[in-house]
């Protein structure tokens, strides 16, 4: 299922085209937006919550479209925004309570899924306080809580780790995994942090200025990278490269005993080792290469 | 799901009818005036004249009584257009403090936090926001103004007989649309600036100071422009006009009619105007 199709999507705000003819099509179960600060993922986010308007094009979001469906989408997501937002006269339970009434729950059942929704995110202990009297990561968790409450099939995250301090950034992130696990909900992550998009998500979007950069399937990228090999080899290594070319690999010798290779589909490592043992050549370092998202990313802003 | 699992499962059950959503916000705001202690003895305090009137008039009716107590019949006041709005304007001035007291209370602590994106991000519009903010106020002043009101005139019609209530019948109607009219432009007002001004305390004066204070900043610009239609600025003198003219009483100012009507108009497109400027679910920063 497609989760979020953006077709020729802009967004203008008086003379400045903050997005620009945005064209995708993302369906995995977690879709990371990356980009650095003012490349236009917030207002991505607030325009297919329907908060900004689309200037042209438009986007689709679960198959449904963002200018004529809107209701239905808001009914379908939930939405943790980025800022420190909060009614501060509410307790924690009677907030997200209210909140799941407004997403259509019945009384009695918004009451039991906030009590559920605030014991899952960890408040369970702190749900009768006030949320003005929250700290921030507790009030991050009261957010992601609200959002949750209803059972969204799609949940937005913007900036979800923001202000966090280690150890509070790793409950969201083993949150954010368990809800991406559950299978339950697709989710759409917005953050600078490449480590938690990189944690969390299977896809990613990558915004420069108002435009798309870069789109990439993650775990496509780590199968990839699993047929690029580099090792060093000590000894008699004479004749390695044409035995790995004999074997199906593309082999080039970088001098010093090091190789870079490319495996081709169903090569087994072990021939390499059985190789090296035949003729005592000890080999000191064999590595994957490891293409990180933040080597994606600077590819991306470099380009 | 039981809390101590706590695994995240999706909701499946039924959903509440869209229409219906726009009470839930007056219903959560509704329980937590209703724990001030203060909001509680103020609305006990405003039913105060209209027991008073309604004694009144079941005093005026009962000859015997007033015999016992040595009362001349003749020196009571007559119930009438003029009595029913001498308590107009009497509940509604308590109706101002009371929206003073609860107006700002509603919109602010949303604004206050940022805290609309939350409510927007649902199936939920402003429009239905307001509607349900508005609700409440109309609720409560509601039931300090036109509520009294019109059992006073029921208790009057009751002992008056039919005949009375035949020929008065349209007192019954003005005391209804004269104080809903005077409701719903204290809403909107209410809402209006507590949308701008987040302090609540101070959101409350501001209220208090366009309703008592329009009346010297009137008669200010009347005095140095030469003119009347400074008297358009003191919104109590505005509404008591058209009450004038509702319960077909001379007026009391030289306020045309017309120009009273058109200034609350104004007014109440102001309020609404700096509503939708306001409630939104997020502000672009030039």
């Amino acid at each position: 299922m497609t989760v979020l199709e953006l077709d020729g999507l802009g967004v203008r705000f008086g003379q400045r085209d903050i997005l620009q003819d945005l064209r995708v099509s993302l369906s995995g179960r977690t879709v990371g937006l990356l980009g650095p600060n003012g490349a236009g993922k917030s207002t991505l986010i607030q325009t297919l919550v329907g908060f900004c308007q689309p200037s042209s094009g438009t986007a689709r979001v679960l198959g449904y479209d963002i200018r004529h469906d809107l209701p239905r989408i808001r009914s379908l997501i939930g939405y943790m925004p980025e800022n420190d937002t909060f009614i501060g006269n509410m307790t924690a339970v009677s907030c997200v309570r209210m909140m799941g009434e407004l997403s259509g729950l019945p009384p009695d059942a918004a009451l039991e899924r906030a009590h559920e929704a605030l014991f899952y995110v960890g408040l369970g202990e702190a749900r009768y306080r006030l949320l003005g009297t929250y700290s921030l990561g507790m009030k991050q968790l009261a957010k992601l809580a609200q959002a949750i409450v209803h059972g969204p099939k799609l949940l937005i995250l913007d900036e979800p780790t923001n202000g966090l301090d280690p150890p509070a950034r790793q409950r969201m992130i083993r949150l954010i995994q368990e809800m991406r696990d559950s299978g339950e909900m697709r989710l759409l992550i917005c953050s600078h942090l490449l480590r938690d998009v990189e944690e969390t998500c299977e896809e990613v979007l990558i915004l420069k200025q108002g435009r798309i950069v870069q789109s990439c399937n993650l775990e496509e990228e780590r199968r990839a990278n699993k047929r690029f090999v580099e090792l060093e080899a000590y000894g008699h290594h004479h004749g390695f490269a044409d035995a790995m070319t004999a074997l199906g690999c593309e082999c080039l010798h970088l001098g010093l005993g090091r190789f870079r290779m490319v495996l081709p589909d169903g090569f087994e490592l072990r021939e390499i080792y059985r190789w090296a043992s035949g003729r005592d050549v000890q080999l000191r370092r064999l590595n994957y290469r490891r293409d990180t998202l933040e080597e994606i990313f600077m590819k991306a802003m470099a380009n | 799901m039981a809390v101590y699992k706590r695994t995240y499962k999706a909701y499946s059950g039924a959903l509440t009818p869209r229409w219906s959503r726009f009470l839930i916000l007056p219903r959560y705001a509704y329980s937590r005036l209703m724990q001030s202690k203060f909001v509680v003895l103020y609305l006990m305090a405003c039913f105060f004249f209209p027991l008073l009137c309604a004694t009144f008039i079941y005093l005026s009716h009962n000859l015997s009584v007033l015999e016992a107590l040595n009362v001349p019949v003749g020196r009571l006041f007559q119930i009438d257009n003029k009595f029913f709005e001498f308590f107009c304007g009497f509940q509604g001035g308590m109706a101002c403090l009371l929206t003073a007291f609860i107006g700002p209370g509603l919109v602010a602590p949303d604004l206050a936090n940022s805290g609309l994106p939350l409510y927007f991000c649902r199936p939920f519009t402003r429009t239905e926001y307001v509607t349900g903010k508005l609700s409440l106020l109309l609720y409560f002043l509601s039931l300090v103004t036109w509520f009294p009101g019109l059992l006073v005139f029921a208790i009057q019609a009751e002992l008056a007989g039919w005949q009375w209530t035949k020929e008065n019948a349209w007192i019954g109607a003005a005391i209804l649309a004269g104080l809903l009219l005077w409701d719903v432009f204290l809403a909107l007002m209410a809402l209006a600036l507590s949308a701008w001004v987040k302090w609540r305390i101070a959101a409350g004066g501001l209220i208090l100071g366009v309703l008592f204070a329009g009346a010297g900043f009137g008669a200010a610009v009347n005095s140095i422009v030469r003119t009347n239609y400074g008297s358009l600025l003191d919104l109590r003198q505005v509404i008591a006009v058209i009450w004038s003219q509702m319960f077909r009483n001379e007026l009391s100012t030289n306020v045309p009619v017309s120009e009273a009507w058109t200034a609350l108009a104004v007014a109440c497109g102001i309020c609404l105007w700096l509503l939708a400027r306001r409630v939104k679910a997020f502000e672009v920063v030039k």
